[in-house]
């Protein structure tokens, strides 16, 4: 996404004898960076002190990061500064349009849509976080076995992977909501193993550019184990990539997360939620209560927006 | 190019049967006894267990997994539990629903998205360029249903220019459906617009960089020529077959958008049918996105090589 420089990121043509990967290196599974451009992020950059003090120089990533800041706030300080109690109703005051002693107005049950905004960044702002670290552990372990090992491994693995990319991810993810059940812990689990196929493509995209360098079969040749190679000598230089997908899986966690709440398998009411008060409330849209909806709408969107303008920003550093 | 095809398809089928293997198992492990959900909590254990026996759902999982796979292969998706009788025309009928919004989604989408990629490409690294794709990113990452409340606030509630259902009702004309179609259809733009703009972007660069167009430009030819001429055509079979592998996606992903406006397509049952341990009904719905999301692959995979010399002839590196 970066300047006027040649864009590294997709080759035009990506090769369709890739088992795993036959064409679509973007499609929405498959998420921002996608192998090709995994591939190109691992050739292309190495992660310096210097690259990372290009990061403070770009707006985009002051942006996301200030917004994605006031929502750490929120979480962790919100039920200390929400001007109300987000459970506490006023059934007399229900419905209420935005005015200055509500200034996101009150839902049906008269609750305070303001505090339930500020307070419902907390549950995402724990759950996203630990799944995108769970399926980014998990993915890249499969991603560097599959693209050190190759061979029938890669083949079988690649396989299941792929079956796995033919559902959309928010159909796997509430199918196994709705059999494990959606405690927090369950959530988080199923989100982090629902990325785990998608970050293990891209990871062994980049693994397999990494494996055709000179010092793969130097540290062979000086007697390290497999195990060494893959986590000592190549994932240090597939981190970049790994850090991209990273950034971008926590946007789409944030995604996954207020789906599976507007479906209601997620966040149960009535702790607030964004996504769970959206589905509550939706039905008073043709009424006119657009706050109850917009609000929590919004917030969703911020949210989203501050991740991926931090990874787009990452991105462009890396590969600058 | 015909072993290759062949290679192709072995795959595809492969990769149909893991899925098979997929939807199944994910299917068995959803909890809850299928008779028992239909029946009610007031039901005789003894009717519960006769209405089991009759669903066959009391049979080992393996029996149950290749009885079902059987009748997969004759084209028999199933019966199902909630309402006893075959799938298929359900699965048909929500089909058919979803492909029409779908295509609305597609039609809208495809230029638009072209046009960003292509516009964003030319000025590489400018503000234009960074507007369009950081707004296409973020419109793509902002799930459907946030957009579609946004939307359905201001079109629906405030201006009232569009329906806020998508079903236009029994007997109503192409044109209404149409009408109803489009606020449901524009979050699905939204999310792909950002992904067929990036592919479009990425491949015009390539394509400006190259050593052809370079040419095109010294000999003097005027700069709109050498964009339509030899830019566009060569950039833009790439995005084209990337467009394609997104029919898995809008088919697929459109649970929120349907249940948000309430439209009667495949996301919608099986939205419904998971909340009713409805499996066969569930199984054929998550397959046949499953299988509309391989075929459509192996389309675009073969398309991008048939218009790929270099791919049809050089073989994989």
């Amino acid at each position: 996404m970066s300047g006027s420089v040649p864009q590294p990121a997709e080759p035009a043509f990506p090769s369709p004898a890739d088992p795993v990967a036959p064409v679509a290196p973007l499609d929405r599974t498959g998420g921002y960076l996608g192998p090709a451009g995994a591939a190109a992020l691992a050739a292309a950059s190495r992660a310096t002190p210097a690259r990372w003090r290009l990061l403070l120089r770009k707006p985009t990533f002051y942006v996301g990061a200030g917004l994605l800041l006031f929502w750490v706030v929120c979480a962790v300080f919100g039920y200390m500064f929400a001007p109300y109690n987000p459970l506490a109703q006023q059934l007399l005051l229900n419905n209420a349009a935005p005015s200055a002693a509500h200034w996101f107005g009150t839902d049906p049950l008269g609750r305070d849509v303001l505090s339930r905004v500020i307070t419902g960044a907390r549950d995402i702002l724990i759950i996203t976080p630990l799944a995108t670290i769970l399926g980014t552990i998990l993915g890249t372990a499969l991603g560097l076995a599959m693209g050190y090992i190759g061979g029938a491994f890669d083949a079988v693995a690649g396989r299941i992977v792929e079956a796995f990319l033919a559902i959309p991810f928010v159909i796997v993810a509430f199918l196994f909501v709705v059999a494990i059940g959606h405690s927090l812990v369950g959530i988080t689990i199923i989100i982090g193993l629902v990325f785990t196929p998608l970050i293990a493509r891209t990871v062994r995209a980049a693994v397999q550019v990494e494996r055709s360098m000179d010092y793969v079969p130097a540290a062979r040749l000086l007697g390290e184990r497999s195990g060494r190679v893959m986590f000592g000598e190549i994932l240090p230089n597939v981190l970049p990539a790994v850090l991209v997908e990273f950034t971008v899986r926590l946007g789409y966690a944030v995604f996954a997360l207020a789906t599976l709440s507007f479906l209601g398998f997620g966040i149960a009411p009535p702790t607030p939620d964004w996504g769970a008060d959206i589905s509550a409330n939706y039905i008073g849209l043709p009424a006119g209560y657009w706050w109850q909806t917009m609000f929590p709408a919004l917030a969703i969107a911020t949210l989203v927006t501050a991740v991926i303008l931090i990874a787009d920003s990452i991105e462009q550093v890396l590969a600058s | 190019m015909a072993t290759f095809l062949l290679k192709r398809l072995g795959l595809m089928v492969l990769t149909l049967w893991l899925l098979t293997l997929i939807v199944f198992f994910a299917g068995q492990i959803l909890p809850g006894d299928p008779a028992r959900a239909t029946l009610g909590n007031l039901a005789a254990p003894s009717a519960v267990q006769a209405l089991d026996h009759q669903l066959g759902v009391d049979r080992p999982l393996l029996t149950r997994y290749l009885s079902w796979l059987g009748g997969l292969l004759h084209g028999n998706l199933g019966t199902s539990y909630a309402y006893q009788t075959a799938v298929e025309p359900f699965i048909r009928a929500a089909l058919i629903n979803s492909v029409k919004l779908a295509v609305l989604a597609f039609v809208i989408v495809v230029p638009l998205g072209i046009f960003g990629g292509v516009v964003a490409a030319l000025y590489a690294g400018r503000a234009t360029d960074r507007a369009i794709s950081v707004t296409g990113l973020s419109l793509s990452t902002v799930p459907e249903f946030v957009s579609g409340i946004v939307l359905i606030v201001i079109f629906g509630v405030e201006l009232k220019w569009l329906p806020v259902t998508a079903s236009a009702g029994q007997g109503a004309s192409a044109l209404q459906q149409l009408r109803h179609l489009i606020l449901p259809a524009i979050p699905l733009v939204f999310v792909l617009f950002g992904y067929i703009a990036r592919m479009a972007r990425a491949g015009t660069i390539d394509v400006l960089n190259s050593d052809y167009t370079r040419t095109a430009v010294l000999k003097g030819l005027p700069r709109r020529t050498v964009i339509r001429r030899h830019v566009l055509r060569n950039s833009l079979l790439p995005t084209i077959t990337v467009i394609a592998t997104q029919t898995g996606y809008l088919i697929g992903g459109l649970v929120v958008v349907e249940t948000l406006f309430n439209y009667q397509g495949l996301g919608n049952l099986i939205y419904k049918a998971a909340l009713a341990h409805d499996f066969p009904m569930l199984e054929a719905g998550v397959l046949i996105i499953g299988i509309v999301y391989v075929v459509a692959t192996l389309i675009a995979d073969v398309l991008l090589t048939l218009l790929n010399p270099r791919l049809r002839l050089g073989g994989s590196q």
